[in-house]
């Protein structure tokens, strides 16, 4: 309904005159306040957002590092923006560096130099951006373990999970990218081995190259191309998808880890205003404060040791930065393996470990929640955090894959281990190549095991309490450990999660009839079993009530720690 | 099965222990002792204090320190630090000032700020059913009133034209590079410098001195990293360089990015020369590809004793006695050798271009004719 | 403090280098000495000595005659640039075969060194000891240094890794380190070739050619690290260990700091 003209102009002094006399006595920022909320609700986004609150926690920071380290890379990028010249032209190097006097080498690496030598402050920033970028994607890795092992993952958070999937894929190309750009002999080398895996993949390779290098290796618009990929391509995307990350963590409210009066309902800790927003805003300082101290105190990446790029020259210990580390182990330690068929090659020995390697990883993360939740069959939405141990199959899981990444890892750096331990380089290559396929599966086994012992002993500690040190003699002569009853924070802690039991095998034709189960392969129940089925069972309330008459009447004989037949395990 | 929820075993096993409530909050020493809160807030306020002195010395170090300058700490004789002065100065004063901010501001949160927990309530993602219906409801009055259900044609039309208009932006892109057609490949990547070779001659010249190398002047045991004459020209005994042909720019790049050649003397005796590259070899004096075949790192850490040349990338290694053969790692194919021999002056030249194409695989590549290791 | 390196020898080379050079004009002098009878006598008495010594500490394995054998390769044509090299870097006489002979405290004179080589030269042609104008660095121009960078950077980072800091080579070899070699052996080692390494003659590596790689070699070891410490100078590697040690490490200490409750009054 329109308003009448009359009533509008009735209105208008009304708004005009009252107000500011309203505001007069009232702090001046008020002011400002009231002009914000009367063009964009300032008010509400305050009452909605100002006290928020956000559990505490050391590993829930990680992400956060990330963040900051993201916003320093771009701050510290922009400067290195105002002299870098992403150009492959060459020039006769005068610069002040002496060992490179008169030597002709790119305008790329020319102006990386100049930043190192003749922009004051310049080597600082050049070596924070490179610190915060090796931190970046250090810190996304270690926080995207952290919501793996603790489940956060799980429902209603998988979009999340899939979105910082995609960030860490890109993290990789924003570091590999701008690791090219100085064109120095350890950039260039990288080139070409990026050039020799962009060839093995199948058909389509030799095509990729030529587009992507314009010509055959390495051409001369690599270092331009790959400059707009990273200070516009990929920090736009990152930008883009750190703010929907951001903003999807705010709508479902964080997670938080198990604890008394923690539950699926409610989020415990302290409000963004005042005292988050003092911790995270101060945390930014310290992350900002500590790469600010690396760039003066570790250098990294001499590239004037390096030299510029030639394609005929190279130098031993040749290694990427650590994040394409694992590509690299995989490559070094793949056997030959290739196909000649007809007049057409296909590099396996490359394509699997470089390009290979990359999808499997990004496809396995990406797939996970959706294949935990096939498996577990768990549609329930989860906010309590998992402890590691109360997940077994999947912290072992994880492990193996932290297992594989790290043996991978370390053939990155075959060469180096075995120039500083003085060891043998092809000893410590087939030695990679069966600790890959080993490694992981000893590694599950053990984690595995560890964690169904741990979730022992949280029961028995529910039940017999903790240790005291104190040995009691009894009247008969018999010795025991006193045990102290632990809290009911503890108690609560310890068995407030979920237990699941495993999909069964169901053919679909359930008596009911029409409202019956969907159909359940009996591999997926077998899967479900493997997964699910070995967890320790916590204890009932009736056990606990019952442990606590046991231990009243001081009968402290059968109660072993293992082996006891009142763990019954699941199935 | 998989959507309802059903795995739990026992759902009233879920809280064997009731919950007993967030935990008492007790009071910090900072909350409870004036004096401790006092000596926090000074500490605070200290560490914001220190921050524009470090300000003051970090542009002191910015404007005094000439850039050039080394600082060199030294401590029991050990060398600790010899660096760039004002890189460290700066760091140092720069990087200190900006942590004390941080931990000033989180030691204020920790100690001086009220920390008391709050409860939130949290509300699950979905929606009630109220909620859906209507969005339902009105979802379907959007689609009745765009009168896509009459005419229905409309959303296919629209889908195909969105579609075909993404085709030009594709397309657009395919003057990235040119394309690696059949020909296209027969004059770059299976094409070296030494193609020129017999009609004109290649001398092979030292990289870096562009001499070219006497095949008297060479010993067993001997290894020279050298490049075609057409690459970057020859320097003669009296230090002229012949610029005639030499290339310049991103094409000197590629052209070396395939060219470059380790020229090694090997005592024949202890090789093993195939019947077929018997003319290949000057008196033990073998030419191969420096670009490996695995993804084409230039190579020449060889071994004068064992004949084996190693990749520092991922050390794939080969057999210079034998053809080239892979003894060990990743790389499939044998290295390619170049077949050499002298001009009448007795500089070492190309006979002609390799005969199999130098550096990584890629699919189009015919590697049937490729040497394998015991091949004659 | 102190201003920017200039080009200077290592400190330590220096008596050394003095000790080589007198010796060096001694041959010389007495090469050309009117006297060529007692030059004779002179030589020969050398090496003799050397053959003397070479019998004790060599023969065992080099063969009487240098001719080779199972345990140690032949000597004929490896000249006394060679036997100054492994003897004087403390290389020769090995204690035991192994994968990588190592470096140890040289325990003989320089004037057994040199008779021993003087006898050696004797099996057969090979390079000599050089007289410090082959291989001194002194004098060459900012220019001449950088393009000794550039010769390095073709002939020798490939084993010996960037700035010469060392690399792995297959089954346990490694390409040692060139901080701290005398220019004499680096010399020594392009000409002679020693052990895996392989060799570089005079006509195709010129003379001015392995001095300006010295050149480069001995001012990029003696240049400052610009950029602060090294954390073990082994590039993106240990840059990598290092942000996770103290990166991670240090961040998620200090996290914990920010995140855990402080003391309470009970």
């Amino acid at each position: 309904m329109m308003a009448k003209p009359t009533a509008v102009e009735q209105d208008l002094p009304s708004s005009l005159e009252n107000r500011p006399a309203e505001h007069a006595e009232k702090h001046p920022a008020a002011g400002i306040a009231t002009w914000a909320d009367e063009r964009v609700g300032l008010a509400k986004i305050t009452k909605f957002g100002l006290r928020k609150v956000f559990p505490d926690h050391w590993s829930f920071l990680l992400g956060e590092i990330a963040l900051y380290t993201f916003i320093i890379c771009l701050l510290t990028g922009i400067f290195l923006t105002i002299w870098f010249k992403p150009s492959m032209a060459e020039v006769v190097y005068d610069g002040s560096y002496q060992l490179m006097k008169g030597i002709p080498i790119s305008e790329a690496f020319a102006s990386t130099l100049h930043i190192s030598f003749d922009v004051r402050g310049g080597l600082l920033l050049r070596q924070v951006h490179h610190w915060s970028a090796l931190l970046f994607v250090a810190a996304a890795t270690v926080h995207a373990l952290r919501v793996f092992f603790t489940g956060a993952f799980r429902k209603p958070r998988e979009i999340n999970w899939l979105i910082g999937v995609g960030l860490l894929g890109l993290s990789l190309l924003a570091g590999f990218s701008g690791y090219s750009l100085p064109d120095d002999l350890l950039s260039g080398t990288g080139l070409r081995f990026a050039d020799g895996l962009i060839r093995s993949i199948p058909i389509f390779g030799t095509w990729i190259e030529f587009f992507l290098f314009n010509g055959e290796f390495p051409g001369d618009m690599i270092i331009s191309r790959l400059y707009m990929v990273h200070i516009l391509l990929i920090p736009g995307l990152l930008l883009a998808l750190i703010g929907a990350h951001m903003a999807l963590l705010v709508y479902h409210k964080h997670t938080q880890f198990p604890g008394p009066g923690r539950t699926q309902n409610n989020v415990v800790g302290y409000p963004l205003f005042p005292v988050y927003m003092a911790k995270a805003g101060g945390f930014f300082f310290i992350v900002f404060g500590t790469l600010v101290l690396f760039g003066g105190l570790f250098q990294i990446n001499p590239v004037w040791l390096y030299g510029p790029y030639d394609p005929a020259k190279v130098t031993a210990g040749s290694q990427p930065d650590w994040y394409m580390g694992f590509a690299e182990g995989f490559v070094r330690i793949m056997p030959p393996w290739e196909w000649h068929l007809g007049s057409t090659t296909w590099s396996w020995n490359i394509f699997i470990p470089g390009v290979g390697g990359l999808t499997i990883l990004f496809t396995l993360l990406a797939l996970w929640p959706f294949v935990e939740r096939w498996i577990t069959g768990d549609n329930r939405e989860h906010h309590i955090l998992d402890r590691p141990r109360n997940a077994p199959t999947r912290t072992a899981l994880g492990v193996a894959g932290m297992t594989a990444y790290a043996v991978l890892w370390l053939g990155g750096a075959n060469d180096i281990i075995a120039i500083r331990f003085h060891m043998n380089l092809n000893q410590i290559t087939l030695f990679l190549q069966w600790a890959l396929l080993l490694g992981p599966i000893i590694a599950f086994i053990v984690t595995r095991r560890l964690c169904l012992s741990l979730q022992r002993a949280d029961r028995e500690r529910v039940l017999h309490g903790s240790e005291s040190g104190e040995i009691v003699r009894t009247a008969e002569g018999r010795y025991y450990e006193d045990h102290v009853p632990i809290s009911q924070d503890e108690a609560y802690t310890l068995t407030q999660h979920a237990q699941y039991q495993a999909v069964e095998a169901d053919d679909g034709t359930s008596p009911e009839g029409l409202a019956g189960p969907a159909k359940v392969s009996k591999k997926r129940a077998a899967l479900s079993r493997w997964y699910l089925g070995h967890d320790i069972r916590k204890p009932s309330a009736a056990e606990i009530e019952e442990a606590k008459h046991h231990d009243d009447h001081s009968d402290h004989d059968d109660h072993e720690v293992e082996g006891s037949s009142d763990k019954p395990e699941l199935h | 099965m998989s959507n309802d929820d059903r795995p739990v075993l026992d759902p009233t096993t879920d809280h064997v222990v009731p919950n007993p409530g967030v935990e008492e909050h007790i009071e910090r020493f900072t909350d409870v002792d004036k004096g401790a809160g006092n000596r926090a807030y000074a500490a605070i306020l200290a560490m914001l204090g220190a921050v524009p002195v470090l300000v003051i010395l970090n542009l002191i170090v910015y404007f005094a320190i000439r850039r050039h300058t080394t600082i060199n700490i030294e401590f029991a004789g050990v060398k600790f630090l010899h660096a760039s002065a004002q890189n460290f100065l700066l760091g140092l004063t720069a990087g200190l000032g900006v942590l004390l901010i941080g931990l000033a501001v989180v030691q204020w949160a920790r100690v001086l700020m009220d920390d008391h927990e709050i409860v939130e309530e949290r509300h699950s993602a979905a929606s009630d059913e109220e909620t859906r219906a209507i969005a339902i409801e009105k979802f379907q009055a959007g689609v009745a009133e765009s009168n896509v259900k009459r005419r229905g044609l409309i959303l296919g039309a629209l889908g195909g034209a969105v579609g075909t208009v993404a085709l030009p932006a594709v397309v657009t892109l395919a003057d990235m590079g040119p394309w690696p057609t059949k020909a296209m490949r027969k004059e770059t990547i299976e094409k070296t410098l030494f193609a020129a070779a017999p009609e004109k001659e290649v001398l092979l010249v030292n990289d870096e001195t562009w001499r070219p190398i006497k095949a008297t002047d060479l010993e067993i045991g001997q290894l020279v990293n050298a490049e075609p004459s057409n690459l970057h020209g020859w320097v003669d005994d009296e230090g002229h360089h012949h610029h005639e042909d030499a290339l310049e720019g991103v094409e000197g790049h590629q052209a070396k990015a395939k060219a470059a050649i380790v020229i090694v003397r090997m005592d024949p005796n202890d090789i093993k020369i195939p019947e077929s590259r018997k003319d290949w070899h000057v008196s033990g004096i073998l030419a191969y590809s420096k670009i490996c075949t695995h993804v084409g790192c230039p190579i020449s850490l060889w071994e004068r004793q064992t004949h084996h040349l190693l990749c520092p990338c991922h050390q794939s290694t080969f057999d210079l006695g034998n053809s080239g053969v892979v003894v060990f790692g990743p790389a499939a194919r044998s290295l390619p050798q170049l077949p050499i021999t002298v001009n009448d002056e007795g500089y070492l030249v190309a006979r002609s271009d390799f005969t199999v194409p130098v550096g990584p695989s890629y699919f189009e590549r015919d590697s049937r004719n490729d040497y394998k290791d015991g091949d004659q | 403090m102190n201003t920017e390196t200039k080009r200077k020898r290592k400190a330590s080379a220096r008596p050394w280098l003095l000790v080589l050079a007198l010796l060096v004009v001694g041959i010389a002098y007495s090469a050309v000495a009117p006297s060529q009878s007692s030059a004779d006598t002179e030589m020969t008495q050398q090496i003799a000595e050397g053959k003397a010594l070479f019998d004790v500490s060599c023969s065992s394995c080099h063969g009487l005659n240098g001719e080779g054998q199972s345990a140690g390769p032949s000597l004929v044509g490896v000249g006394a640039a060679s036997v100054d090299f492994q003897m004087g870097t403390g290389r020769m006489p090995a204690t035991r075969g192994e994968a990588q002979i190592p470096t140890r405290q040289n325990v003989y004179t320089q004037e057994q060194i040199d008779a021993i080589a003087a006898y050696v030269a004797t099996f057969g042609p090979g390079p000599a000891i050089p007289e410090q104008s082959q291989y001194d660095p002194e004098g060459l121009t900012e220019e001449e240094i950088a393009r000794g960078g550039a010769l390095f950077r073709a002939n020798c980072s490939a084993c010996h890794g960037i700035i010469g800091g060392g690399g792995a080579m297959p089954e346990g070899k490694r390409a040692p380190s060139l901080a701290d070699t005398e220019a004499v052996h680096i010399w020594e080692a392009v000409r002679s070739g020693p052990q895996q390494m392989p060799m570089f003659s005079k006509e195709v590596l010129q003379d001015d050619d392995v001095r300006e790689i010295i050149g480069y070699i001995n001012n990029a070891n003696e240049q400052p690290r610009y950029g602060g410490l090294g954390l073990g100078d082994h590039g993106p590697v240990t840059e990598g260990l290092w942000i996770f040690i103290l990166g991670i490490g240090g961040l998620a200490i200090i996290a914990g700091w920010i995140a855990k409750k402080g003391a309470r009054a009970r």
